[in-house]
């Protein structure tokens, strides 16, 4: 009854040492020359902690927007990928047209200077 | 699992739309030249077209494609071809307005194409999933549309207040959504009325249904859903209004046909009550609370919320003869909302919106042909005999005592009268009331109930100045004034022979 579930200890522990592995590696091997820039929190395009009431830059949303898009997209592509023998000529098709109306919105992106950082 | 391959040419309205408007977002990239004609033009032909593959290829059908996600029938070819149109109408009174305030881009057309869109496939739903999807493509663009002025106070603060309930009522909306797909176990609406006719239909669906009908009275802006309706009338740019007071109250009629009648028709019974409440409210609260205004606009938003009101009494009827008035009355209501609001925009010029009733003090010396309009206008509102308003609310009663609704029927008389006073206010201000001329050098002199109003409900900031002594030019060229003219004509005409009209809504509705 209880080997039933050997797996999910593998899977656990396989988990664990996957996750905890890279840590310790870098923790070990990894040279350490501390630098307050490098030890703040990390946070994406921000300072971490001020004040909530200030400017930021919108251009960092527009890319963060395409950024979204088209990580989305590859998400998309994988599962389909995968499965492609068995959709055939239409999941091709399908696909095409999905990553055309992509292809158009960054068209439009790009004529319109959304894509220009300065 | 088998995998079946759609039938696409069932489709053809909706996957011309979309490739049409790939085409015309590409073309408005790579043309030149501020008045964005070819835009404006390839984009009505781009509706004139789908509006005619609709009629042609959908109607007198009935099937069901994409695993029964998509509908036709004679419904959806009707909703489709009305709903292209009124775009088409109410696009061709953008030009002039946008362009005198500088916000005349080819965006605002893309918008309103992906939210033509979006209506297309609300009207096609067949299921829960896809009459999500095109009510969050039609409701995207109208956040976008309303917001479009970005420099204008009035409008960033409507398009946030209109997008945060918007947001808040997709939600509830989904919620309900997911009870009835907990309670019927899928997510065709077929099935759904299955099990929504069964002997004892789940606790979920009932559940559900009262959130549903939530999110549908939002999109209706019957009261008490209706919160943003005044502010977002008043504060986005008038042909934005103008846009949202037609075509999208056609689809929420269709979004409730489709959701509440194809999906939960069988349940009708515990839905009415609900819906009477809805229409009380809405009538009352409507007409009593557009009495107060001084802005034009924000009247028309008050009444709308009235006119909203009929619709959903028609609809809690319950019959096919009520669905067809409502129907009809949406129709009738986009012309009229039309009409009203190309008024405004063509008596407002560069600098000037001519947004307050007092503006409209002695119209009919200056511009007879356009007070004559307002005339038109204002009484089919009314529901004057004569026009298509009164057709309008006459088959809403109609259905209303025939499913022994007598109580409310009675109810939206009154309601009605006393909404008669305030259209026949606009146009006393218009026959009878001298224009005041603002003595030279000092300042404008202030109506007497003046803008206190809107701020009194806490709502959108006043206007920068009383401009109660505002001589009225229209700013709008010929073509545009020609187009508004027939929009009038087009009230009386349909007034004096809406048979044919009726006979279409009835016809599709399965009301013969």
């Amino acid at each position: 009854m209880l080997e039933n579930y050997l797996p999910v200890l593998m899977f656990i522990i396989v988990g664990l040492v996957f996750g905890a592995l890279p840590l310790i590696a870098g923790f070990v091997l990894g040279p350490r020359r501390p630098h307050p820039e490098k030890q703040a929190p990390y946070e994406c395009g921000f300072e971490a902690f001020e004040d909530s009431r200030m400017k930021f830059d919108v251009r960092y949303y527009l890319v963060a927007l395409l950024f979204i898009l088209f990580d989305l997209e590859i998400a998309f592509l994988f599962p389909w990928a995968v499965v492609l023998e068995d959709i055939g000529l239409f999941g091709i098709a399908a696909m095409g047209l999905f990553v055309g109306l992509l292809v158009i919105g960054l068209l439009y992106e790009w004529q319109k200077g959304a894509l220009e950082w300065e | 699992m088998s995998f079946e391959t759609p039938d696409f040419s069932l489709a053809l309205p909706e996957i011309w739309l979309l490739g049409a408007i790939c085409v015309v977002l590409i073309v408005d990239l790579f043309v030149r030249g501020s008045r964005r004609s070819v835009t404006f033009f390839l984009t009505q032909a781009v509706l004139l077209v789908t509006a005619a593959l609709a009629i042609t290829t959908q109607w007198g059908v009935t099937e069901t494609t994409f695993s029964g996600h998509y509908v036709v029938d004679p419904l959806a070819a009707m909703l489709k071809a009305t709903l292209a149109l009124l775009v088409v109408l109410a696009l061709a009174y953008t030009r002039p307005y946008l362009e005198a305030r500088g916000l005349l881009q080819g965006e605002v057309y893309l918008l309103a194409l992906f939210a033509t869109l979006g209506m297309l496939i609300i009207a096609s739903g067949g299921s829960l999933l896809t009459l999500y999807l095109g009510l969050e493509m039609l409701s995207l663009s109208l956040y976008a549309l309303v917001a479009y002025h970005r420099d204008s106070r009035q409008a960033a603060e409507a398009a946030m207040k209109y997008f945060v309930l918007g947001a808040l009522a997709s939600g509830i909306l989904l919620y309900g959504m997911s009870m009835v797909y907990g309670g019927a176990a899928s997510l065709e609406l077929a099935v759904i009325a299955e099990a929504a006719a069964s002997e004892e239909p789940p606790l979920l669906l009932l559940f559900g249904m009262s959130f549903m009908l939530v999110g549908v009275a939002f999109k209706l802006g019957a009261a008490p859903f209706h919160a943003w309706v005044p502010d977002v009338y008043q504060g986005a740019p008038t042909p934005v209004t103008l846009f949202i007071s037609t075509a999208p109250k056609v689809a929420a009629v269709a979004l409730f046909l489709r959701l509440l009648v194809d999906g939960l028709g069988p349940l009708h019974e515990t839905l009415q009550p609900m819906l009477l409440i809805l229409a009380a409210v809405s009538l009352l609260l409507g007409n009593l609370t557009a009495i107060m205004q001084t802005n034009l606009k924000r009247m028309l938003a008050y009444s709308g919320i009235a006119h909203a009101g009929f619709i959903v009494l028609a609809l809690a009827a319950g019959t096919e003869a009520g669905h067809a008035a409502a129907l009809f009355y949406v129709i009738a209501y986009g012309i009229m909302a039309a009409g009203a609001f190309g008024l405004i925009i063509v008596l407002s010029s560069a600098g000037t919106e001519a947004e307050q009733i007092a503006d409209y003090r002695g119209l009919n010396e200056r511009h007879p042909i356009l007070a004559g309009v307002l005339l038109l206008l204002m009484i089919s509102m009314t529901g004057i005999p004569g026009t298509i308003g009164f057709y309008a609310k006459y088959l809403v009663l109609k259905a209303a005592v025939e499913a022994d609704l007598i109580a409310m029927a009675v109810l939206a008389v009154i309601a009605a009268v006393i909404g008669a006073f305030y259209y026949l206010r606009v146009l006393k201000v218009a026959y009878f009331d001298r224009p005041e001329v603002p003595p030279e050098g000092s300042q404008k002199p202030t109506g007497p109930n003046e803008g206190s109003v809107g701020e009194g409900e806490g709502a959108t900031p006043s206007r920068p100045d009383g401009a109660a002594g505002t001589v009225l030019v229209p700013g709008a060229s010929l073509p545009i004034r020609a187009l508004l003219v027939v929009n009038g004509a087009a009230v009386l005409v349909l007034g004096i022979f809406p048979e044919r009209l009726i006979a279409l809504c009835q016809s599709v509705l399965g009301a013969g």
